[in-house]
């Protein structure tokens, strides 16, 4: 089952190439933290596939405190456009 | 369990490309963020369950994960929506008839805050 | 909302889902880590069960449990059809799009219900809850199909909003 798991993390890969794209692309700011929380979310999955593939169980863990920090900074990005900090 | 587990593997790869995808191509950020993150969150959810269902002993962490995903990221769509609107950024409006319901009510709002801030 | 929760009541159950969460995070019934797991959450529960819940324990009773499980489903469903809705269109050549912000009034009384709802509307696609103002909701719509009052809360909300007011109200 190697190479299922190979194609499923290229098409994944292929995904994040397209949301990297926009984030150098994106006109407005709200564009770019878009992106990268969209990247962010992605980077989760692949995360835990990776742990599962590596039989790794700490990286479930990583995953776990990525989710929460990417969750803040997108939270504090917004409440700054909202103009109150 | 192994074949539900590939299965809800593959959907979730194919709703997290179509999250990318749809980030490309749509024509504005409110649109934008329609396709893409929501896209990508039934994406991981589902493709983290996968994996719990493919090693037992990791499906209460992984379910925990999916629980967080479910809770955070509409929360998180929601406030860069808001943060955007009230940053000035319009959305994109392809029929006259449909208009944007939340402008008028928005201003009126910052109206009020002005005169509060006066005092 | 209506009858005013006692304090032991919120504590309790402020107590009981801190302590669920413990036993998820560490996923095991060793001794030391339970008896861990109990003290500190009765700790945190001291001091945050008052802005924790506002329903306290009267969620749990069978009917209520019943109806979440329905909900749930329900949820699902829509989550699955919607997906694939959104996925036809990002795939279409043409972009066959429509957006605007649409408003609706809403029934619910309790806060906590008007995050579900607001949750649930922006999880599936094809609709982000922009801002709630009083019991107005300010919904981005991907594929407009009719502006006024009735049509869109018709649309969106309908089928979540019958069963959470069986819950709440």
């Amino acid at each position: 089952m190697d190479l299922f798991f190979i194609i499923i993390i290229s098409v994944i890969s292929l995904g994040a190439v397209f949301a990297i794209i926009r984030f150098i692309k994106g006109p407005t700011a709200s564009d770019r933290v878009m992106a990268l929380d969209t990247l962010s979310v992605m980077l989760i999955a692949v995360l835990v596939i990776l742990g599962f593939l590596m039989k790794r169980y700490i990286y479930i863990d990583v995953s776990l405190v990525y989710a929460v920090l990417g969750f803040i900074g997108v939270i504090t990005i917004a409440r700054y456009l909202e103009g109150g900090i | 369990m192994n074949y539900i587990g590939y299965f809800l593997i593959s959907i979730g790869t194919i709703f997290l490309f179509l999250g990318g995808l749809g980030i490309l191509r749509m024509p504005d950020f409110y649109t934008r963020l329609q396709a893409g993150t929501k896209a990508s969150t039934l994406g991981a959810m589902s493709s983290i369950l996968g994996i719990g269902f493919l090693q037992p002993e990791w499906f209460i962490k992984t379910f925990i994960i999916v629980v967080f995903i479910a809770i955070a990221n509409p929360l998180s769509s929601h406030a860069l929506a808001r943060g955007s609107h009230k940053a000035k950024q319009m959305p994109f409006l392809k029929d006259e008839k449909i208009g944007d319901a939340y402008e008028a009510v928005e201003e009126k709002l910052h109206k009020n805050q002005k005169k509060e801030d006066k005092k | 909302m209506g009858t005013k929760v006692s304090k032991l009541n919120k504590f309790t159950y402020t107590w009981l889902i801190l302590f669920l969460v413990w036993l998820g995070f560490t996923s095991t019934f060793a001794f030391a880590e339970v008896v861990t797991g109990i003290l500190l959450s009765f700790t945190v529960a001291i001091f945050s069960y008052n802005s924790f819940t506002y329903d306290g324990l009267k969620i749990f009773s069978p009917k209520r449990l019943m109806y979440i499980v329905q909900y749930f489903f329900v949820f699902m469903l829509a989550l699955i059809k919607a997906n694939i809705d959104v996925a036809k269109i990002v795939i279409n050549p043409k972009l066959p799009i429509n957006p605007g912000i649409v408003e609706f009034d809403s029934k619910l009384k309790s806060p906590f219900a008007k995050l579900i709802l607001a949750n649930s509307i922006t999880l599936t696609p094809g609709t982000i809850t922009v801002d709630i103002i009083d019991n107005k909701y300010f919904i981005h719509w991907l594929y407009v199909t009719g502006t006024d009052q009735e049509t869109t809360y018709k649309e969106i909300a309908k089928q979540f909003e019958d069963i959470l007011i069986k819950i709440y109200n």
